[in-house]
């Protein structure tokens, strides 16, 4: 705490000696480039974004990116359920920035007045059944999950992922009976990947990442149910201009491609 | 235990300062929990479907895991104890190895071993036994933590009783089954008793193993800790609740194995009935 408040006062006077530069030099300095030199000013130091388990690669790749573009920037990441981290929030665990996996999630901190300004949703995932590759129960459907004998995982009703499946199930008119309904999606592609499942209902994006360790089947009623996944700066962020511009980032062109590319939808 | 008669101080003053704070330590958290129980929905939080089904299903658990323990300990803090072969300071180690372990290293370990795809898992498939996502993998789990607490005080024990008795007996025509359950078993019993409530707590209290190997389902797997665990998610009231029940189980089971140890015979025998055997022989991890 007290480490945080010195380097919150130390980027306080870096910042108000370089604002004064800036505006000092800017007009009268033709060399001065307004771009970079906007970013440098805007972002500095170190920020802790917490982000939903199912942004694990992709948050990993953009923090690294954010940190590439604005030298002396470092993002550290948390990564856990969506409910978990904002049971972290809630007890006054340091952190910068939130992206959750579903809007509910983060409506939590929007009552409980811990979010700066609006979150905004900049990605979407629909649900997806992953099987290990040699898809041991013969899966094709979401209805096979309900088979006897299926070992099927799934997230617990009370994380995003979970509530997706459950939307599913209402859906589909599929009750599923899964042998472990676990804290996070990736515990879920874990009991997968492993062999111990025979299936698992995770995001589309977990089957992406996870490669040829698992098989994804669509679910064609998924898309009926899509999660949306918002991003917010925190109202106890240690270092709130850093944290915006992180933000911006993600919900940015760079931000955007990279999600895409993960298997993300536009919100 | 530190009351010398001849009226001098026992400890220097100091030391009871420090051992304030290190108690403040532990009990400060506990009270600081205790104040986060919201009194009012107290009973409706621990008494709502998912509470029950999880503490009943860890204390049966529990209970199994106790008994699995015995069953096995005892021999093994026997051979320990009483026999001497290569190896044995390692064999010691490895069997007291998940006292220190990460529990979480533990499932992984006992996924390695006993899931479908582990070392043994293909031959229990043929024998048409699923340990996957079932209570047995609970058991296992929960054996897995809690049996070095009962080998390590049933061990300790023996070492301190000493082969006297059993010798006599011996000498005296008795058969070495004989010995175990007329001699060697009633004079460490209470090591053994104070050993079993240990590992009933340990077992009571796993988690990280338990969430790696066997999952998380409501009646099934889903333990206590488990359940605290999610429900700390959606609702931190019940989570608080089930956390001070916990609490209160562990406080009367310790409670329980100190009063298996009498005050005076533990000095009286070198500390041979200590809490968990460490006192008589501190080389137990080396």
């Amino acid at each position: 705490m007290s480490l945080r408040s010195v380097a919150a006062v130390a980027f306080a006077a870096v910042l108000a000696v370089a604002v004064t530069a800036c505006s000092a030099g800017t007009p009268a300095s033709p060399t001065a480039e307004s771009g970079p030199a906007a970013k440098t000013v805007s972002a500095r130091g170190s920020i802790t974004v917490f982000a939903a388990a199912s942004l694990t690669a992709t948050f990993s790749e953009l923090a690294k990116k954010f940190e590439a573009a604005h030298p002396g920037v470092s993002v550290e990441t948390s990564f856990a359920g969506s409910s978990e981290l904002v049971a972290q929030i809630s007890a006054g665990a340091p952190a910068d920035v939130f992206a959750s996996a579903d809007t509910a999630t983060m409506a939590k901190l929007t009552t409980a007045s811990l979010v700066a300004g609006a979150p905004v949703n900049f990605a979407t995932n629909v649900l997806e059944i992953a099987v290990p590759p040699k898809n041991p129960a013969a899966v094709r459907s979401f209805a096979d999950l309900a088979r006897p004998g299926t070992k099927t995982v799934v997230c617990a009703s009370v994380v995003p992922c979970g509530a997706a499946t459950v939307a599913v199930e209402r859906s589909t008119g599929v009750a599923l009976s899964p042998v472990s309904e676990e804290n996070s999606v990736t515990d879920v592609l874990g009991k997968v990947s492993s062999g111990e499942a025979d299936a698992g209902v995770v995001y589309v994006t977990d089957v992406k990442a996870a490669g040829s360790s698992v098989r994804g089947i669509a679910i064609p009623r998924a898309k009926q149910s899509v999660n949306t996944y918002p991003i917010a700066v925190l109202k106890g962020a240690a270092n709130p201009t850093t944290a915006r511009a992180f933000d911006r980032f993600v919900t940015g062109p760079i931000g955007r491609s990279v999600l895409v590319a993960a298997g993300f939808g536009a919100p | 235990m530190n009351r010398f008669r001849g009226g001098f101080e026992a400890v220097p003053r100091w030391t009871i300062v420090v051992a304030a704070v290190g108690g403040a330590l532990v009990l400060l958290p506990l009270a600081a929990m205790a104040t986060r129980v919201n009194w009012g929905g107290f009973l409706a939080l621990v008494s709502s479907e998912s509470s029950v089904a999880a503490l009943e299903l860890s204390l049966r658990t529990s209970l199994a895991a106790t008994v699995l323990c015995v069953l096995f300990g005892v021999p093994m803090a026997l051979v320990l104890a009483r026999t001497s072969f290569p190896g044995q300071r390692v064999v010691r180690t490895v069997v007291l190895l998940p006292l220190v372990l990460p529990p979480v290293i533990g499932g992984i370990a006992l996924l390695a071993a006993f899931g479908r795809q582990g070392l043994l898992g293909h031959t229990l498939e043929v024998l048409g036994v699923e340990i996957a996502f079932s209570t047995t993998a609970v058991v296992i789990a929960q054996t897995f933590v809690a049996l070095p607490f009962l080998v390590l005080s049933l061990e300790g024990s023996l070492r301190v009783a000493g082969t006297r008795y059993e010798a006599v007996a011996a000498t005296l025509g008795a058969r070495p089954t004989t010995v175990l359950a007329r001699i060697t078993l009633p004079l460490v019993f209470p090591a053994l008793l104070s050993g079993a409530v240990l590992s009933f707590a340990r077992a009571l209290g796993e988690f990280g193993a338990t969430l790696t190997f066997a999952g998380s389902l409501q009646g099934t797997t889903r333990t206590l800790p488990l359940e605290i665990y999610l429900q700390r998610e959606m609702d931190p009231d019940a989570a608080v609740a089930l956390s001070l029940v916990l609490v209160v189980v562990s406080l009367v089971v310790v409670g329980l194995t100190l009063r298996t140890v009498p005050d005076g015979q533990a000095s009286d025998r070198g500390s041979g009935r200590s809490f968990l055997g460490l006192g008589s022989r501190s080389g137990g991890l080396s």
